[in-house]
């Protein structure tokens, strides 16, 4: 395997005695885009949510088995740290309601108590706003709040607030679910661009979604993993009865 | 750096330790002050009812019956009242101009500090109190344990309306509605179905304004004549324990004076602490929202 | 017979509603009328006269009121937001339930026993009343509205917004003081001033604390009035004159209160947070 960047190993996670996903395997390349499918309750969230260990916050959260981020045990790094190299963007825009559009690009930085000069900090957000091809729309409204943005915007803003601390990995939980389909075709486009730098990964419920922009594609049925492999062999002819089925809409 | 949160988890934790500590300290302040008096008069000063500060004699008993007669008839007083205030606002007229106006105006009585209340008894409320002293031959001084009740009604009425008004829009419409489609009128429904419903979170209401009526201080003292002598005659003057010790704490010079007034202080404290804890518990198990 | 008693039930309602919003209008439009003719520029701009005699202000009681209030201010502000954030970061443990009750509980000491324990722990301590007991009292009063208002306002931040936050590699005690906070601020402001006002209308527990002072005074060690005590101390006077400023007094209170709840109301709109 080309490059691999992020090793699921006989992995398990659950809450109190249920257990959500079971033995997962999976390895991710570098600099492609992963998306990961399945239909509701499948997994998928809890999945990402473990790679930046997110999913022990929630209350009697448990995990088996290793994940190595470029062979370093993620368990045994500080989470806080593991954060930063491994950002997260959520279902739902959700940009820091107190604090301006160049703030919350900075949020990262600035929450952290980390000193940045004037002139640092705006070279960061100009070149992260233009990543996430946000720059031109707020370039005059920087001291506006966050939330004054639409919704497509702001998950736009989201994104460069995660970028803007240069993560190797990218989570994205649905980031478009609660977006029309102009932001999302914009979002979409976005993230073709940024995998040149970044390892993306993609939880999606829209299968034409993970077909246009996924290079590898995993599909979560009931906590396992059943199929796994390069998009337009998945897509195309998948080996898996229920990843089959789940394609051709008989059940999601 | 792995470890700030438990660190702050930590230093968080130290507030658990200054509330019980501020807590049991005032608590315990309040009992070793009361000492003296506890162990030269111990339970005796609870039905003891002569408080002579001149040959050091001190009980409670006057005091204690003026606090239970000015709250208790206070509440009787203003339970109609803070009802039909409640079921006009929270049902009768639900969100109409008129209850929009008592709501704001019954707000703006609430914040009122009860020395002004206290003032307006003495000039408006004690000149009729004077008229009916008179009729019963008694000395029209308009100052009285029944004076203190009304004007205790008259603050406690805003109070327990805030409450009731909330939880009797809490019950749900298509309880209701359900109700009316049987044919009920609203006089039944509000019996049998609001009532049973909110009863638990009007109790509530009730305890806490019996609550405030009991350690309410000034509006009190200003017009409840200030005497010392147990009387159940209520057009009669009187003093509550929240009274007392507003008038007599700072010319208190004797140990036993002082120490004397500081145990009704701690039995204020007490019931006042028994009362909040009960209606704590109404309202939390009933899952009901406290105002 | 059914529709008779409805009839009855509505009227009854009716009735009673009218007869006791009637005296609460009475008192505010009394209030009203009392207080408009005493307050003018001189009655608070200048000290009071020598007892008996006519005319004077209440400078000293407005100056003294606001000392109290800053005093109390100052310390019940930062002791109750952080006492408030233990009982957010608790709350689900047998600790936290129990100084939620115990928080309920100091608040329903009347507060005429919070001026005895201001006075035993500090005029007794000193030798003498002062300010700085009188607002020592007022911020064991305050101290409960404070934290409650901070734990009720973070209870209402949804736990989404903490996630980002921590997402973004952000560490939880940060996350608290710099996104939690921040974010609950109005809500935690108007619930503060609300207090403020509640205090500024205390009087029984300022009877023997600050006890009460004719003079100007800025000193926090020695006595100082208040405009609630001077309502007081004016209307058990003999003096008519001295009545008349009561109402003066009471309306003045009333309109400090008020604005201070208005100011929250305001804070609450303007600077709501959406989430």
């Amino acid at each position: 395997m080309e490059n691999r960047i992020l090793k699921i190993e006989d992995f398990s996670a659950g809450y109190g005695n249920l257990t959500i996903l079971k033995n997962i395997n999976l390895e991710i390349s570098k600099n492609k885009i992963t998306a990961i499918m399945g239909p509701s309750g499948c997994g998928k969230t809890t999945l990402i949510r473990c790679i930046n260990r997110m999913h022990e916050l929630k209350k009697d959260a448990f995990h088996y088995g290793k994940i190595y981020l470029e062979n370093e045990n993620i368990f045994n790094m500080n989470p806080v740290i593991l954060r930063r190299k491994v950002g997260m963007v959520f279902q739902k825009p959700n940009p820091f309601p107190h604090m301006s559009i160049y703030e919350n690009v900075l949020a990262g930085y600035l929450i952290n108590g980390i000193k940045l000069k004037k002139a640092e900090k705006d070279i960061i957000v100009e070149e992260t706003l233009k990543k996430v091809a946000l720059w031109d729309e707020v370039k005059d409204k920087l001291y506006l709040r966050g939330t004054y943005l639409s919704g497509g915007q702001q998950q736009r803003l989201c994104i460069a607030r995660t970028l803007a601390l240069k993560p190797e990995i990218l989570l994205l939980d649905e980031p478009t679910s609660s977006l029309d389909p102009k932001s999302t075709f914009e979002i979409e486009r976005l993230l073709e661009k940024l995998k040149e730098n970044l390892t993306i990964i993609i939880v999606t419920h829209n299968i034409s979604q993970a077909s246009r922009i996924s290079d590898y594609v995993a599909f979560l049925y009931l906590g396992e993993l059943v199929e796994f492999g390069k998009s337009e062999k998945v897509f195309t002819s998948p080996t898996n009865k229920k990843t089959e089925e789940y394609l051709s809409g008989k059940f999601g | 750096m792995i470890n700030t949160e438990k660190v702050y988890k930590k230093i968080i934790g130290i507030g658990g330790v200054i509330i019980i500590g501020l807590l049991l300290s005032i608590f315990i302040t309040l009992f070793l002050n009361s000492l003296p008096t506890i162990k030269k008069f111990g339970f005796k000063f609870l039905i003891n009812k002569t408080w002579d500060p001149v040959f050091e004699n001190f009980g409670a008993l006057p005091f204690i019956i003026g606090t239970i007669l000015t709250s208790i008839i206070s509440l009787i007083i203003s339970v109609p009242f803070s009802l039909s205030l409640s079921l006009f606002i929270g049902e009768y007229y639900r969100d109409t101009f008129i209850s929009k106006v008592f709501e704001t105006f019954i707000e703006i009585i609430a914040v009122i500090p009860s020395v002004i209340f206290g003032l307006w008894g003495l000039f408006y409320l004690a000149p009729i109190i004077r008229s009916l002293q008179l009729k019963f031959s008694l000395p029209p001084t308009g100052v009285s344990i029944f004076t203190a009740s009304l004007i205790l009604s008259i603050m406690i009425i805003p109070y327990a309306t805030s409450i009731g008004k909330e939880v009797i829009k809490l019950v749900p419409i298509d309880l209701k509605e359900a109700a009316f489609s049987f044919g009920a009128t609203r006089y039944e429904v509000v019996k049998k179905i609001i009532f049973p419903y909110a009863r638990s979170g009007i109790f509530a209401g009730f305890l806490l304004s019996f609550g405030r009526a009991i350690g309410e201080t000034m509006a009190v003292t200003m017009v409840i004549g200030n005497s010392n002598f147990l009387t159940f005659n209520i057009l009669k003057s009187g003093n509550t324990i929240a009274s007392i010790i507003a008038n007599e704490f700072t010319e208190a010079v004797e140990t036993l004076h002082l120490t004397s007034l500081i145990e009704l202080g701690l039995i204020l404290f007490l019931i006042t602490f028994i009362i909040n804890f009960f209606a704590h518990f109404f309202v939390i198990k009933r899952k009901i929202i406290e105002i | 017979m059914k529709i008779f008693k409805d009839r009855i039930f509505k009227f009854l309602i009716i009735i009673f509603t009218i007869i006791s919003i009637l005296p609460l209008f009475f008192i505010f439009f009394i209030i009203l009328k009392k207080g408009l003719s005493v307050i003018n520029l001189n009655f608070l701009l200048s000290l009071p006269k020598p007892p008996g005699e006519t005319g004077g202000g209440i400078l000293n009681a407005i100056v003294g009121t606001f000392l109290l209030i800053f005093i109390a201010s100052l310390i019940s502000i930062p002791l109750g937001i952080f006492l408030g954030i233990f009982l957010y970061e608790y709350k689900k443990r047998k600790i936290g339930e129990i100084c939620y009750i115990f928080i309920d509980v100091l608040q329903g000491i009347p507060s005429i026993v919070i001026g005895i324990v201001a006075y035993i722990w500090i005029v007794k301590k000193m030798g003498h009343f002062s300010a700085f007991s009188g607002g020592f009292a007022l911020f064991l009063i305050l101290l409960p509205i404070v934290i409650k208002s901070t734990k009720e306002t973070l209870d209402m931040i949804p736990f989404d917004l903490i996630e980002t936050s921590l997402s973004l590699g952000i560490t939880y005690p940060r996350t608290i003081l710099k996104v939690v906070l921040p974010c609950g601020m109005s809500g935690m402001m108007s619930g503060i001033l609300v207090g403020i006002g509640r205090i500024s209308g205390e009087t029984a527990p300022l009877l023997f604390t600050a006890f009460g002072s004719p003079f100007l005074n800025l000193n926090i060690l020695k006595p100082i009035s208040s405009l609630p005590h001077l309502i007081f101390t004016y209307t058990m006077s003999p003096y008519d004159d001295w009545h008349r400023q009561a109402w003066g007094c009471a309306l003045l209170l009333i309109m400090i209160i008020l604005s201070l709840n208005i100011i929250s109301k305001i804070i609450v709109k303007k600077w709501k947070i959406e989430f």
